[in-house]
């Protein structure tokens, strides 16, 4: 939010915490986000001992960042026009 | 003498030395004042002094912000083959060390080095961006100087400016700005189609004026050509240096600008988030250099629409000017910024 969006810290953390209908203070809050990142497909540490495969990773994960925050992210963007038949790049 | 008792602090290049709280009040008083004399800021108030006395004057080897006020750190270089392959190195920072954004770039740093390799780096971010989470953004320093003799292809301004050839030396620096711009637009074109999420101008500024304006006028075609790229637009040190000395942007003269006015230009040519920096005395307490450093940047959070970063590392921002970060003085730093300053991020 802040990179992209140009959001000060504040208006960002109150922005994303709205679209996960939590506090700003739950984000920074491992024993909240771990389970709401697992349930949304955000991601998380890639390790054998506690990741799954079913689980979102990497540009997967950001595809739903993208979508659940309701911001544009270029590599996401760029994914689909070139995963997209006829939309160029190919 | 004294029976007040004495607790270890650093100096600004790192050693320690011992101080009374006395001593260290005293010192964060005259590092506020020569905030205010120097870069025509408003010291800090007796309750500020209060809060970075407590901070600086406690023994304990670390210290934080409260629970709920944690920030957003931003960086340079996570993904330079510090001990892997680049994209290993991106996924260490973001899976082991939490990052909350990470960077690509390559050793030497340079726009003008850079500018040879695009492709391969464009490829490089393409495929890192299919294995990261965290933001990434591609870093550069400008680096105007490596744009003249014998490194670049204009004259050394450098050089001329010893030599009395003014003009010359005008000439030589406004020559190279506009080569730096198509530089940094063209770079900027290259990363945005492989998927970077922000463009970083690092350390922008370190050779003067023309840097600084090279850096604007690339950060506003940026910004016309790509409404949702990111541009962090990171400072070189804290006031402008005048290397050319009449150069302006949106009709501002740059050389001499401190940290307040250098935002205010670099939100207006559309840059997404700002990085102030205030340079380390070596030959100063902590206490003094944090004092100095908040009360020359605390102008810039009131007139801030943009994220501001305040640069706290090796020589800036009140951490001592040595190799290894120390903790102690990083953390109070931190601390210091955010509950004075409420920064967006570090």
């Amino acid at each position: 939010m802040q990179m992209t969006r140009g959001m000060r810290l504040k208006e960002a953390k109150q922005y994303v915490a709205d679209k996960l209908g939590v506090t700003p203070f739950d984000l920074s809050d491992p024993a909240v986000m771990t389970d709401i990142r697992a349930e949304l497909g955000f991601g998380g540490i890639h390790s054998y001992a506690i990741s799954q495969p079913r689980l979102a990773n990497q540009i997967e994960a950001k595809f739903n960042i993208a979508r659940v925050l309701d911001v544009p992210i270029n590599c996401v963007e760029r994914f689909k026009e070139r995963t997209t038949p006829g939309a160029g790049y190919r | 003498m004294t029976n007040e008792a004495r607790v270890p602090t650093r100096m600004g290049d790192g050693t320690f030395t011992r101080m009374t709280r006395s001593e260290i009040r005293a010192d964060l008083v005259a590092g506020s004042e020569a905030a205010a004399k120097r870069a025509k800021v408003p010291p800090l108030s007796d309750e500020e002094l209060d809060h970075l006395l407590d901070i600086y004057a406690s023994p304990a080897r670390f210290t934080g912000v409260d629970v709920g006020d944690e920030i957003v750190l931003s960086c340079d270089g996570t993904g330079m083959k510090t001990h892997a392959t680049r994209i290993q190195d991106l996924q260490s920072y973001e899976q082991w060390m939490g990052a909350d954004l990470l960077e690509l770039c390559v050793g030497d740093y340079s726009l003008k080095v850079v500018r040879t390799i695009l492709a391969y780096e464009a490829q490089y971010m393409h495929d890192a961006q299919l294995c990261t989470i965290a933001p990434l953004q591609y870093g550069v320093m400008p680096n105007l100087g490596l744009y003249s003799k014998p490194d670049g292809p204009c004259e050394n301004w450098n050089e001329l400016l010893p030599l009395g050839k003014t003009a010359e030396s005008r000439a030589a620096q406004e020559e190279a700005v506009e080569m730096a711009v198509v530089d940094m637009v063209k770079l900027a074109d290259s990363q945005w189609e492989a998927g970077a999420d922000a463009i970083d101008w690092d350390t922008t500024g370190a050779s003067g004026d023309p840097e600084f304006l090279a850096a604007l006028r690339a950060t506003a075609i940026i910004r016309e050509k790509y409404p949702d790229f990111g541009v962090q637009l990171g400072m070189a040190g804290e006031f402008v240096l005048g290397m050319h000395g009449e150069l302006e942007w949106e009709g501002v003269r740059l050389a001499g600008l401190w940290p307040k006015d250098q935002l205010l230009l670099a939100q207006k040519a559309g840059a997404t988030m700002f990085g102030p920096v205030v340079n380390v005395n070596t030959g100063k307490s902590l206490a003094w250099n944090i004092a100095r450093a908040i009360a020359v940047i605390k102008p810039c959070m009131d007139v801030a629409t943009i994220p501001v970063h305040p640069n706290a590392g090796m020589g800036v921002g009140a951490v001592p000017m040595f190799v290894h970060p120390l903790a102690d003085a990083v953390c109070r730093s931190a601390k210091s910024f955010v509950d004075l300053l409420h920064v967006d991020g570090l």
